[in-house]
């Protein structure tokens, strides 16, 4: 999609459940009010639907037929978020992350609580060029004292920003990885035939160690799988090198710091994406996880890799990824799982 | 809480004579990661009299069942890991002198000066240092390195030690007033507690105990517990830190505890290894409030206990913590309250006998 694409050449329908999806709270141990909004958008779609000990959502589509396999997609359901760890006599929250958060993108930021509360996030006084780490952060809830306070220790919130349509690009809160919760939606939808049984998991606690996604794969026992996650892009300004951008199509996963993709896996992807005469790159990605790793380590072990969707500034609250990327990664996700699967 | 409340079960005195000393013999026992040996003869004694089931595992975790008779019983895993952290001797310098290494997380600025005990015979020893008389005031700015000390057991010490030898604080277990001090207090107290719990399990679930090896080096026993198990729910039962002492250096308030002594057992949210289940947090919860017995949420922190291991077995277990607040973990003498751990053993039983299968309505969808 080009700068001058019309906004109206856009899924109406997509989008809005990109909006809905990213607005909802859900930290890890909190995916309740996620978990709910997916079954929605998923129920009248599936031939089978659960919720595991753990909270993972998982929902069958499809039974195996001939040469068909069983699949199983993993789309995170959880999002980055606090929780309090000490509410001071002056009514100020201390907290501790959930997932990988940076006190740079805290300060000034607004959260809110899965209780309702609200507030803001301020910061301690700084030695001269010091960075602020997250023990010098504080919640502010707009209480007078710690009796006055709405929330107590061991309360979690997320941070509060609203869906911002740029028109090529999207951004949000929680595109990690809620993105990708929307692709698989649409892929799920739109899978009119299949010789599989695919499973589309919706996992919880993956931006705490992969934990939803480990159990989960035990519990499907996949025969082959694919995380579908953000990934990082090399294309801002001075940032680290990586030749993934946005705006050039999904990327398929051939490694990152805790996975290496099955190549027979990436050899299956890209011979899907050039069918279907789709854009993609391939990624190597120096720091970062996905589901794909604790589906590959399941059991005694299975075929995995990754769909991923390119994305700037992640694990920030303003994560960026382009719409024409999610698009294709929908149309390349329903593409692999339309066909027969030769893992060579 | 009313002074008039009635004694109820969960408020009986559970703490006597008795108990303390077999607190005192699991704390003196040394059963440092990989040689829980000591440990697991002194379970092993004490279980098998009220357990159906009994066994020892492949990786020295001991398994014992306690089978209900009631309807709709529910199966529990609670874990206690046996192991302490220690040390190992790593290198043989002669006349008893050994060079060592540290088996889980100990601070080594701890180590200076500590007596210690060494093997399954416990010989004696001190992890020496120069004299503060032929220091200079440079040298006693740093703290000394592992690899600057040494164990001394005497120049007999050398037949009596080898290589990979494990080795652990000599301290003995003592009773101060309210207070209790003594090494592996993390986790015989969880030992301790769970033994209790299998001699009066209720019949309203199946305990699965499991009396957990290698957990102060990565949770290794209970992973393998919990697939063998294979429960409903999972339960740890450890110590944690208390760290509530004053700030000495700075003014304003201590916001980073952890736990409290004399606030009651700690009940966990997260730690770095576990995102406890909401569900089982209330139901503790509420045993305590209506119990009327005191509890605190232990602080966020990173740390883990054996629910780490628990929650991601198999298709996924709901797990929670429960943990007696210990100052000093970790070192060569921690410190408890004996309400503390008295208040742990009642709301664990309390809530044992309220358990029934309903906390585990499925999760919203």
């Amino acid at each position: 999609m080009t700068k001058t694409q019309s906004k109206n050449l856009r899924d109406e329908a997509l989008l809005a459940l990109i909006r809905k999806l990213v607005e909802t709270p859900g930290p890890s141990g909190q995916e309740g009010l996620i978990r709910a909004a997916v079954l929605e958008e998923i129920k009248a779609h599936v031939d089978e639907v659960r919720t595991d000990a753990l909270g993972n959502l998982i929902a069958r589509v499809g039974t195996k037929q001939a040469g068909g396999l069983r699949v199983m997609i993993s789309a995170h359901i959880d999002e980055i978020g606090l929780m309090v760890t000490h509410v001071d006599a002056n009514g100020f929250a201390r907290f501790i992350a959930i997932g990988g958060v940076s006190p740079l993108t805290c300060i000034g930021g607004r959260v809110l609580f899965m209780n309702g509360a609200r507030g803001v996030i301020g910061c301690e006084r700084l030695e001269p060029n010091s960075a602020p780490t997250l023990e010098k952060l504080f919640i502010d809830t707009g209480a007078l004292s710690r009796e006055d306070c709405p929330v107590s220790v061991g309360d979690v919130c997320g941070f509060e920003r609203p869906f911002l349509d740029l028109g090529a690009h999207l951004v949000a809160k929680s595109m990690d990885d809620r993105v990708s919760a929307a692709v698989a939606i649409q892929a799920l939808r739109a899978l009119k035939k299949t010789p599989h049984e695919v499973y589309f998991v919706f996992s919880v606690q993956e931006e705490v160690g992969l934990r939803g996604a480990t159990t989960a794969a035990y519990g499907v026992n996949p025969d082959v799988g694919l995380a579908v996650d953000v990934t990082r892009t090399g294309d801002t300004p001075r940032t680290v090198k990586m030749e993934v951008a946005l705006d050039k199509g999904p990327a398929i996963k051939v490694r990152d710091s805790s996975f290496i993709a099955d190549p027979r896996v990436v050899n299956w992807m890209v011979a899907a994406a050039k069918a279907a005469k789709l854009p993609y790159q391939l990624e190597v990605l120096e720091a970062g996880g996905t589901d794909g790793r604790a589906i590959q380590l399941a059991h005694a072990g299975v075929p995995a890799g990754c769909l991923s969707i390119p994305c700037r500034y992640i694990h920030s609250p303003s994560e960026m990824v382009s719409y024409a990327d999610v698009e294709n990664a929908v149309k390349l996700l329903v593409q692999l799982l339309s066909e027969e699967i030769k893992l060579d | 809480m009313s002074p008039m409340k009635e004694i109820t079960q969960s408020s009986r005195k559970r703490i006597g004579k008795r108990q303390t000393e077999l607190l005192a013999e699991l704390c003196n026992a040394l059963s440092v990661s990989g040689d829980e040996q000591e440990v697991r003869e002194i379970v092993l004694r004490e279980v098998k009299p009220f357990c159906q089931q009994v066994e020892v595992d492949a990786m020295g975790n001991v398994l014992a069942t306690r089978i209900g008779s009631g309807q709709d019983k529910v199966q529990v895993m609670i874990a206690a890991h046996m192991d302490e952290v220690g040390f190992m001797l790593t290198q043989d310098d002669g006349d008893g002198i050994f060079g060592f290494s540290i088996v889980g997380g100990i601070d080594e600025r701890q180590l200076v000066g500590k007596p210690v005990i060494v093997g399954r015979e416990h010989v004696p020893g001190v992890i020496g240092a120069k004299a503060i008389h032929l220091t200079t005031p440079e040298e006693r700015k740093t703290a000394l390195k592992l690899e600057q000390l040494r164990i001394d057991l005497g120049p007999d010490g050398s037949g009596l030690a080898k290589v990979g030898d494990r080795a652990g604080f000599a301290t003995r277990f003592s009773e101060i007033g309210p207070s209790i001090r003594a090494k592996a207090l993390d986790n015989r107290l969880g030992v301790f507690n769970l033994i209790e719990l299998l001699r009066s399990a209720p019949e309203n679930i199946d305990l699965l105990a499991a009396f957990t090896v290698q957990e102060e080096v990565g949770l290794r026993g209970a992973r393998v517990a919990a697939y063998h198990f294979n429960p409903q729910i999972g339960i740890a039962v450890d110590s944690t830190p208390a760290n509530d002492l004053p700030l000495y250096d700075e003014d304003g308030e201590n916001t980073r505890y952890n736990t409290r002594l004399d606030r009651g057992p700690a009940i966990y949210l997260m730690d770095g290894a576990t995102i406890a289940d909401r569900r089982l947090a209330e139901w503790l919860m509420k045993t305590a409030e209506d119990e009327g017995i005191p509890y605190q949420i232990r602080q966020p922190n990173p740390g883990g206990t054996d629910a780490g291991a628990i929650h991601k077995t198999r298709a996924g277990v709901p797990s929670i913590s429960v943990s007696v607040p210990q100052r000093y973990c970790h070192t060569a003498a921690g410190l408890i309250r004996k309400s503390d751990w008295e208040d742990t053993l009642r709301l664990l039983s309390a809530a044992l006998s309220r358990l029934n299968s309903k906390i585990l309505t499925p999760l919203e969808a």
